[in-house]
């Protein structure tokens, strides 16, 4: 049973395509835990490690711009309430960079540049649901919003969508990652308002 | 990397305001008793939930001003001129009103009183809201520093009780005005010069806390790497769009 607030309207913006407790941002707020590191992509690498430890793919960059790319269109959900919405992205499918990959893993952890980290399930990051994109609106991704290059997961709260992104370690066992071991729920689906553990 | 955990589930309590104070023309506080408060680090946020007679709610985060203390918590909010909540909370809001809240949240941006090492901490306008939880916190005295830029004096928020601490305290002040400065002093944004002039130097290994805008924490941050600090020692807090 919620408390009615005393005199407070609101302004019912909302959209049905704002999930709850989300407000529709036009601008692109920025979250990060510290200092913007500067990637370069003479030097980045995106490195996919199985379960037993084995590196079962390496790109570079000029690797990784040899595979198909695809744009992508989609909403984004932040957890600190901001959704913005028809964003727009450039870059491959982590199908394609998973493609042939042997595993019985159920679980990833994404790897950053500067150490941040974040836990999915391996399934939500398959099938035309996940990215890594270098290209937003149609410009080079800036290193505030994850650039050169970050995970794109529209579907889950976008701290799932690390930004520097240097790779994928496959995982038998769900594991925390950087903000769910501070609190924030493991998964982070935003229509279920799974902000932080327990929700 | 030192982190604290946040233990359990957040469930939604019932808040009262005892007493609102304004901060600045555009900047006020609310001081909430909230039966049950588990208590909170100095850094850590909270969501408020306002619900309107016919059921519609919004949510919002707002940083925590004040040192744990029992189940008082308080809120500096500044007012959003085209806001949906912040000038409801600023404005509207009376001692005795009720709002929903849940937190403590965030075990990244906070500061441990009990850790040895000088804290130097860099405030961009209302940014300086959760930094000053960790001034209050500071009850060993340990040496702390504050860069707090504004865009005029006006704007300044807890001007007294941060001129009263810095007397009393090892706390030392310095302000920037990128707007309008009082006579005699410059307007300018933060630089290299003054953040070696007015920090600490990074062989003194601080604990650093920028919060305030995005533009400024993005300068403010990259500064301090590019002087030498340890980016894993750097703890930011943005708000707000880029440019």
């Amino acid at each position: 049973m919620s408390v009615i607030s005393r005199g407070f309207h609101g302004r019912r913006r909302g959209d049905e395509r704002l999930p709850p407790g989300q407000y529709l941002e036009r601008g692109f707020p920025v979250l990060s835990a510290g200092p913007t590191p500067r990637i370069s992509t003479d030097t980045w690498q995106f490195t996919i490690t199985t379960e037993t430890g084995d590196t079962a793919g390496r790109w570079n960059w000029q690797q990784l711009m040899a595979l198909p790319q695809v744009d992508v269109a989609t909403d984004i959900h932040c957890v600190t309430k901001w959704s913005k919405l028809d964003t727009h992205w450039r870059g491959v499918s982590l199908d394609t960079l998973l493609e042939g990959v042997q595993t019985n893993a159920g679980y990833v952890m994404a790897h950053s540049y500067g150490g941040y980290t974040t836990n999915l399930p391996l399934p939500d990051i398959r099938d035309g649901k996940a990215w890594v994109v270098y290209e937003y609106e149609g410009e080079p991704l800036h290193p505030e919003h994850g650039g050169p290059i970050r995970m794109l997961v529209p579907h889950l709260y976008f701290w799932k969508s690390a930004k520097w992104v240097s790779g994928l370690t496959l995982m038998l066992h769900d594991k925390h990652g950087f903000w769910e071991d501070l609190g924030y729920h493991d998964y982070g689906d935003p229509w279920r308002e799974q902000r932080y553990q327990g929700d | 990397m030192a982190r604290t955990a946040v233990p359990g589930r957040l469930i939604w309590r019932v808040a009262t305001v005892d007493a609102t104070k304004d901060e600045s023309a555009t900047a006020r506080t609310l001081v909430l008793d909230v039966p049950g408060w588990p208590g909170h680090l100095a850094g850590q946020h909270v969501d408020v939930k306002l619900t309107a007679e016919d059921g519609y709610s919004v949510e919002r985060s707002y940083s925590i001003a004040s040192a744990a203390d029992g189940t008082r918590v308080e809120l500096t909010v500044q007012r959003i001129a085209d806001g949906e909540v912040s000038p409801y909370l600023t404005e509207d809001l009376q001692p005795g009103d009720k709002l929903e809240l849940r937190g403590p949240i965030g075990g990244w941006f906070v500061w441990d009183p009990s850790s040895p090492a000088p804290v130097l901490l860099v405030a961009g306008g209302s940014g300086v809201v959760p930094l000053m939880a960790m001034i209050r916190a500071n009850t060993d005295k340990v040496p702390v520093r504050l860069i707090y830029s504004v865009r005029s004096p006006a704007d300044i928020l807890y001007g007294p009780e941060l001129s009263e601490r810095a007397r009393v305290s090892p706390l030392t002040l310095t302000y920037l005005y990128t707007r309008a400065a009082p006579a005699g002093m410059p307007v300018g944004r933060i630089n290299a010069d003054t953040l070696a002039a007015a920090g600490w130097p990074p062989d003194s290994k601080p604990a650093v806390f920028v919060c305030g805008p995005t533009g400024f924490v993005e300068a403010a941050a990259n500064l301090l790497v590019a002087a030498g600090h340890d980016p894993a020692a750097v703890k930011t807090e943005r708000f707000g769009p880029t440019s």
